[in-house]
């Protein structure tokens, strides 16, 4: 396979099947009693007929959940795995690593560490004492150049791997989630830095979850789902398109997790059980049952509870809690506090209560207690404790719990 | 596979090697003579049991001499198996995160090995002036038994390292093992006390080869080698078993390098 000279990166067919042995025999004892026994194995598909190239001096990103194969990719191309079919080729230096750091000895100095990283990224001992200075000058961390990694914060430790790792003069670089750490300040030195390698003609390949550095660092970007070539092209639509496949996902995942509702979390429930919330579920406006709401587009989310009476219940309260995940009360409200009287029920019967909010939420996570109290409000028949979970998405940007729909204005003086 | 000829893979390994090196010896005030205190514990013990109880040593010249550069000899074996064992294991997080010839590691290894075997033999050295010996004309030969030993020592290595990431009780059947190889290789007996076949073929081993011929060229021409034991055509085998081993070793090593990363 011949790639022409514009290609830094060529990625033919390539599919990778993990088998996972049901038993490992991990001794040779084991393997000896099981060699007539036969092998069950469960196969994954990590990688299924993936084709792409990446042209020379190209930023390209690749995205995708966890676990959809976006890192089994990345170690094929730096050479780590080898493909079950499919090949790769490459023109130019690649570099070898793909997290920052590795092979760092904690009971070395940074000194020792800058040469024996530099080693293991290739560098010789005369290129890595050329580099020295600027190394640790990047890393500002002169003063602790004799000072044991194992002592060092883990920003110190992330901007020293960093500054060895890019003065590994590779023309190729394979990038795993970098950026995730360091401060602020550092952050923005290394984004110069591959800007500066954008400008030299370098290609950069690398893995994010980071949707803004996509957007803007990236010529191009891969979409992996479920080990799947999903889409490639330019990274705003690919950034759309992982947002859809995440709430995708997540509705997936809600939904398995408060089906039944029975016990599946770990949600504590208390009460003499004379009364019992059977079934819980939320909706839209349109009365279509969901998990995930828009911040912007559901301005009503009902939520719902499906009671079972085992006894007469005279005027019984039923209230919620919308919690944060953290545990932080949001709301709170019952038919006590409003001044409702829920009337009389007798023993068999079933009702359904719903509980119509204005969505204030912002982007995130909820979850939601449910109660049925005596009339008193001193015993309960039932309470679940953070027992259904839901998601607010949004596509702007707003920090905090509750969206107090501000509107910002300039007025003159 | 990728870009070896691009990158200097030589440079690696020397970090490599140096780390292990200073890691070993950092901790102890002591240091390296930390390394030396066992063969040397050894040897006293030894010493004293095969001169004053059983007077097996009074046969050979210079035997005390004879026995320290055998328990050497021997002891660089038993350090360079046992730091290859796990040379491969125990750098599992840079096997699954780095791109590079896994062979790196296990020769690394093997070479810390190597290094406390040439200070030993220094030691080995003084011990032989002290002792009023004087090294013979074909001492230089010693190098050549030493370059055999590599070959052999790495084979061995090699073949050990790529177990060990499959089979996990490699490291206690590799014990017990040594342990029986200690006692067939001809350390601290003279091979003319092993009754005549037995004796020719313990003389088979490698190991007892090694160690005979670093006796002949270093102390003593007394010394029964391969060569008086064995006639001509099965004076060769342990030789070309060195190689032999050593190819196998590196053959089924590059077999499974490629899978290291994803079965560690």
């Amino acid at each position: 396979m011949a790639i022409d000279r514009h290609t830094a990166i060529k990625v033919d067919n390539v599919s990778k099947l993990f088998r996972i042995p049901h038993e490992k025999h991990t001794t040779l004892k084991a393997a000896v009693l099981n060699v007539f026994s036969k092998k069950r194995y469960t196969e994954f598909q990590a990688l299924n007929k993936i084709s792409f190239e990446v042209k020379k001096g190209e930023f390209f990103g690749i995205i995708g959940r966890n676990g959809c194969g976006k890192s089994t990719l990345l170690k094929i191309i730096a050479g780590i795995y080898l493909p079950t079919s499919g090949k790769v080729k490459n023109d130019g230096r690649i570099s070898p690593f793909l997290e920052l750091g590795v092979g760092f000895n904690p009971e070395l100095t940074a000194r020792e560490n800058i040469y024996l990283n530099g080693a293991i990224l290739g560098l010789t001992r005369k290129e890595i004492n050329e580099r020295f200075d600027e190394i640790l000058d990047f890393a500002e961390l002169e003063e602790f150049v004799d000072m044991k990694v194992k002592n060092f914060s883990s920003g110190m430790h992330v901007r020293l791997a960093f500054s060895v790792a890019i003065r590994a003069h590779a023309e190729i670089l394979l990038i795993d989630e970098v950026l995730a750490v360091g401060d602020a300040n550092f952050q923005t030195k290394c984004i110069n830095e591959f800007a500066k390698f954008k400008r030299e003609g370098r290609t950069i390949m690398f893995v994010t979850h980071d949707m803004g550095l996509v957007e803007n660092f990236c010529d191009r970007a891969l979409l992996i789902n479920r080990g799947k070539l999903s889409q490639l092209g330019k990274p705003r639509n690919i950034a759309y398109e992982y947002n859809l496949i995440n709430e995708l996902e997540k509705e997936k995942e809600l939904a398995a997790e408060n089906i039944g509702n029975e016990g599946n979390r770990d949600s504590n429930r208390w009460g003499d059980g004379f009364a019992k919330i059977e079934k819980m579920w939320m909706e839209d406006e349109n009365h279509e049952q969901k998990h995930i709401f828009d911040q912007e587009q559901d301005k009503i989310i009902y939520i719902k509870a499906r009671i079972k009476f085992y006894r007469t219940a005279e005027n019984p309260i039923f209230g919620i809690i919308v919690r944060t995940p953290g545990n932080h009360d949001i709301y709170t409200t019952n038919t006590l506090w409003q001044e409702m009287e829920t009337g009389n029920f007798s023993s068999g019967q079933e009702i359904v209560v719903e509980f119509a909010l204005k969505n204030h939420l912002t982007k995130g996570d909820y979850l939601i207690s449910a109660a049925i109290a005596y009339s008193d409000a001193k015993r309960y028949y039932d309470w679940r404790d953070n027992w259904y979970r839901f998601s607010i998405s949004s596509n702007k940007i707003s920090s905090g719990v509750v969206s107090l729909e501000s509107k910002i204005s300039i007025l003159e003086s | 596979m990728k870009n070896i000829d691009s990158f200097k893979y030589y440079g690696l390994v020397r970090e490599l090697t140096l780390t292990d090196f200073k890691l070993k010896y950092k901790a102890s005030f002591f240091g390296y003579l930390w390394s030396l205190g066992k063969p040397l514990m050894l040897f006293g013990v030894l010493l004293v049991v095969f001169t004053k109880f059983f007077k097996m040593g009074n046969a050979i010249p210079n035997y005390p001499v004879y026995l320290l550069l055998g328990i050497v000899l021997w002891t660089y074996f038993v350090e360079s198996t046992f730091a290859s064992l796990s040379s491969i294991v125990g750098k599992g997080d840079l096997i699954r995160k780095v791109y590079f010839p896994r062979i790196i590691l296990t020769i690394s290894a093997s070479v810390t090995a190597l290094i406390t075997l040439l200070l030993n033999l220094v030691v080995v050295m003084i011990f032989m002036v002290f002792s009023k010996v004087s090294p013979s004309i074909s001492s230089p030969l010693l190098l050549l038994v030493l370059i055999e030993f590599f070959f052999f020592a790495s084979g061995v290595s090699l073949l050990l390292a790529s177990l060990f990431v499959r089979f996990r009780d490699i490291s206690h059947i590799w014990e017990v093992f040594a342990q029986a190889l200690f006692y067939a290789t001809p350390i601290l007996y003279p091979l003319s006390l092993v009754p005549g076949e037995l004796g020719k073929f313990l003389m088979l081993s490698p190991l007892a080869q090694i160690i005979q011929d670093s006796r002949y060229v270093l102390i003593t021409t007394e010394t029964d080698t391969v060569f008086n034991t064995l006639s001509f055509p099965f004076s060769l085998i342990p030789y070309s078993l060195s190689i032999v081993i050593f190819i196998i070793g590196y053959w089924i090593f590059q077999k499974e390098a490629s899978k290291f990363a994803e079965e560690i």
